[in-house]
């Protein structure tokens, strides 16, 4: 029972860093009907830019105190800006030509972005692993038969919190009303005086900001990053987006979670090696069986 | 001599392309044919024939993958999976690991009716998905099949593999270590697959794929059973797969899963962009042109640098490469060097090719 | 019996009912016209019966078989042909290429004729060739065959998808507003070919705006009006219906 519930909690940290990726994925493909390859990579990106702040603050292992707030707080906006960043200047260079080309396409050249940026990563830190400081203190909380770290109360937290403020962001505001409008019908938001590039760089570039912030918030809790973590995140993360139901924000970060679960278990239960071809194959039957996902959007087709 | 090769093959395969007239064309096939098979015998450099042996079997995947992708416009991006299947076939069926000893030549044929038939089974379920979504599921799958090799370790040698392969034999003689026989049977397997595939673009088959690539609603009015058609693409397309990963860990004498990972299938696609889409010449340019990068210049840089007392190691670079070249053929020449015009309209302009 | 039976149909998308018990027969060798305002509901018959959709209630027969719920290349093998309202050609095939596609469903070459190039396969292949020719040809399309089919004017394309529908040798072929578009010349053209082929044996259904097409060139029309039909009979009877007359207010030539 214990491990049952340690694996729980382990699986939820998980899949809160999934959801986090999550959440960029079924946005931007809601908006511009693009997989973004290249959106796994962001996210490493995320944890090796908060890699260089927290180097250049000065933090090697734990930080305890107020410092520990304002070290966070720097670490996880820088990373969340620079991936935002990034991930504007994706869109801007290498998608925005291709918005109405056929979907081969962009898809093809998503893939290449992630080449590239890949090989950027491995050249800058190195081919193997590297290791992250702890930052936060491992104090662990009993709550009754569940032993939680502050770490994982902290991504969950984190994930949850972002999900309601992008639901709320999405919902109520004029540029979230925008975006649902540009999801919905491209040429219609433009007739009605939407400034449509500007609302898909800026999904672009919240979708960054948050990859942006998973990935600092993965590099704190493994304590290591790798140039090559995105792409297996990404794909994960993916089938999470598909699982919830592309385009649906509650829907991804809840496959987040499921993703982060269904790997912790079988990882438990049937050794690491095979949690990967688990989820694979997850993936392969979500798309073949329920394509619109579990919690979908259901998007009738027209003739 | 080398380069002489490689020179020869893509310009000729250029000249192929850009030149009409018949008589003209019997000339430049002729003398393409007199180098690729001639030349060994004057200049017979192992290491050499190895890369060109290596460009062969790209030859014959780029091939086989234009089918699926640039005849019937369906991406897949697990490609690797069914060169894996093939591989791994030869490896069981030609080696210790089992103590089954087959013939090299027999198992050609069983591993590319083994591959086809992954294809069908994993095609059957996903290809009515439209463009990205089949797309992520051949990755899938491309990801699951050498991680299942990987994991089942007492049949497949798990992450080491199965090393020690056989030699294939040729009418009782071995063909060692050497790389010339397998130039030669490479050879062969292009000229195979070039003269099926051809045969399959100007046929009822390679009518119906265009036509589901350019209208599928109005490709089912017309009889054509969409479903089936793509699943016929698929297979075969897999089929070569499986007959490059057999000729593949022949001549390596060795399989492992790493050697199948979704770079590979990457490495194909960007062949099929760079060099032209839908069309057989480009294809062959673009698989060409990248095995001569990877294959001789990347190399030869490396001992540039090492020259110069330059630190650099050109081959990490590989990706930035790809990555550099899809982003780029697909800004800016979207029907790649040797555009098939079908294809690279289709890739430009919205209008055409609905599903 | 009637080559084609429509019993009852209905279709509704979601709150919107398309189609509300719809019966008429088509009979072998006439040319029926399909009539009426704006969101009738007449080419959801057609989507129908080409197996678009399947009807949410009621049956369609086709030559005694039962054919809705089927999937669409099956109606077209078991000889049904259409042309569509927004051309949809084989735009970068050219115009000979479109008609031999068209005669997929009546070719036998399988996969291993086609890998082999087979003597059969290739004999076979130039006969298709040869029939492509005679379509176009019927058509008035010969001198273009070579052509891009996206290159054609708008009036070639349109006889275009006719010859690549004939290509199948349907029984029954329907035409979904073939004049739209059209200028006098043109349309008067349409007119002969229509009945050209009608001289073939070929049953047509026709989905049409332009009345004094409807009104000279069928012997029958059928009239839907919000989803039901509201009259059926020859053209001198329906244009002195007065149920016909309400439902257009007067409008349509």
């Amino acid at each position: 029972m214990h491990q049952f519930l340690a694996q729980l909690v382990n699986g939820i940290s998980l899949g809160g860093i999934y959801a986090l990726i999550a959440l960029g994925y079924t946005m931007v493909y809601g908006i511009v009907e693009l997989i973004n390859f290249a959106h796994g990579d962001v996210y490493t990106l995320g944890s090796f830019f908060a890699l260089t702040i927290l180097a250049a603050l000065g933090v090697t292992g734990e930080v305890h105190g107020p410092m520990l707030v304002a070290d966070i707080a720097i670490a996880a906006l820088g990373a969340a800006l620079l991936c935002g960043i990034v991930g504007l200047l994706i869109e801007r260079l290498a998608y925005r030509r291709l918005r109405d080309a056929p979907r081969l396409a962009p898809l093809i050249t998503a893939i290449g972005v992630s080449f590239i940026l890949e090989n950027v990563m491995q050249v800058w830190k190195g081919p193997s692993p590297v290791q992250f400081p702890s930052l936060i203190p491992n104090p662990t909380l009993s709550l009754g038969a569940l032993d939680v770290n502050v770490k994982q109360l902290v991504i969950v937290g984190l994930a949850v919190a972002t999900m309601f403020a992008l639901q709320v962001f999405v919902a109520r505001t004029r540029l979230g009303k925008a975006m649902r409008a540009t999801a919905q019908d491209r040429d219609a938001a433009q007739l009605m005086g939407i400034n449509v590039n500007a609302t898909i760089a800026l999904t672009f570039l919240i979708g960054g900001a948050l990859a942006g912030i998973a990935g600092f918030v993965s590099g704190v809790y493994y304590q290591s990053t790798w140039f090559f973590n995105g792409f297996g995140a990404g794909l994960k993360a993916f089938t999470a987006a598909v699982m919830g139901g592309i385009g649906n924000l509650a829907g991804a970060m809840l496959g987040g979670f499921a993703i982060g679960i269904i790997e912790s278990f079988s990882t438990w239960l049937i050794g690491g090696q095979w949690s990967n071809v688990v989820v694979f194959a997850i993936l392969i039957l979500v798309l073949v069986f329920r394509p619109s996902g579990l919690l979908g959007e259901s998007r009738p087709t027209k003739v | 001599m080398i380069y002489l090769y490689f020179a020869a093959g893509i310009g000729l395969t250029v000249a192929l392309q850009m030149v009409q007239a018949p008589r003209k064309r019997l000339a430049i096939g002729a003398l393409l044919a007199a180098i690729l098979l001639l030349g060994p015998l004057v200049n017979g450099n192992d290491a050499t024939l190895n890369v060109l042996a290596d460009a062969g079997i790209y030859i014959v995947l780029a091939l086989g993958l234009n089918v699926v992708v640039g005849y019937a416009g369906l991406l897949d991006l697990g490609y690797a999976a069914f060169f894996a299947i093939g591989a791994y076939a030869y490896a069981l069926l030609a080696s210790p690991q089992l103590g089954i000893h087959l013939p090299f030549w027999a198992i050609l044929f069983i591993a590319a009716a083994l591959a086809s038939l992954f294809g069908i089974v994993l095609g059957a379920p996903t290809l009515r998905l439209h463009g990205d979504y089949l797309a992520i599921v051949t990755l899938g799958f491309g990801e699951i099949v050498p991680q299942v090799f990987q994991n089942l370790t007492k049949l497949t040698g798990g992450p080491n593999g199965i090393a020690a392969l056989d030699f294939p034999t040729f009418f009782g003689r071995s063909f060692g270590q050497g790389s010339m026989p397998y130039y030669y049977v490479s050879l062969g397997a292009i000229a195979l697959t070039l003269l099926l595939v051809r045969n399959l673009r100007d046929s009822r088959l390679g009518r119906a794929w265009m036509a589901i690539r350019e209208d599928e609603l109005a490709a089912k009015h017309v009889g054509i059973n969409t479903t089936a058609v793509k699943l016929a693409a698929f297979a075969l397309g897999a089929s070569f797969s499986g007959l490059g990963g057999v000729i593949f860990a022949a001549k390596l004498s060795l399989v492992s899963p790493d050697l199948f990972q979704f770079q590979l299938s990457v490495l194909i696609v960007s062949m099929l962009v760079l060099g032209g889409m839908g069309n057989i010449a480009g294809v062959v340019v673009g698989a060409l042109v990248l095995t001569f990068v990877n294959g001789v210049l990347l190399p030869q840089a490396n001992t540039m640098a090492a020259a110069v007392h330059l630190n650099v190691d050109f081959g990490q670079y590989h990706f930035l490469i790809y990555g550099a070249i899809l982003v780029g053929i697909m800004l800016f020449r979207p029907g790649g060097l040797l555009p098939n015009r079908q294809r690279s309209e289709e890739l430009t302009n919205p209008q055409a090719g609905t599903s | 019996m009637a080559l084609l039976e429509l019993h009852c149909i209905s279709k509704r998308f979601g709150r919107v009912s398309a189609l509300a018990g719809v019966s008429f027969a088509v009979e072998r060798g006439e040319l029926l016209a399909v009539i009426g305002p704006n969101g009738a509901g007449k080419s959801t018959i057609f989507n129908a019966i080409t197996g678009i959709y399947a009807p949410d209630a009621g049956s369609i027969e086709f030559d005694g078989a039962r054919i809705d719920g089927r999937p669409t290349y099956q109606i077209a093998v078991a000889g049904i042909a259409r042309t569509f309202q927004n051309v949809r050609l084989f735009t970068f095939m050219p115009a000979i290429d479109n008609v031999m596609a068209g005669e997929h469903a009546r070719l036998r070459s399988n996969l291993f004729a086609s890998l082999l190039h087979v003597p059969g396969e290739r004999r076979e292949e130039a006969r298709a060739r040869e029939r492509a020719r005679e379509l176009l040809a019927f058509v008035g399309l010969e001198r273009v065959r070579n052509v891009e089919a996206g290159s054609l004017d708008y009036g070639s394309q349109r006889r275009l998808e006719i010859a690549r529908a004939l290509a199948s040798r349907p029984q029954l072929l329907l035409l979904d507003e073939p004049a739209a578009g059209m200028n006098p010349r043109e349309k008067a053209s349409l007119r002969d070919l229509l009945q050209a082929i009608r001289a073939r044996g070929v049953t047509q259904m026709l989905v049409e705006h332009d009345m004094s097409l409807v009104m000279s060139a069928s012997e029958r029309i059928v009239v839907l009006d919000r989803g039901e039909k509201i009259a059926q009979g020859p053209p001198a009877q329906i244009r002195a219906d007065r149920r016909v007359i309400e439902a257009y207010l007067g409008a349509g030539a």
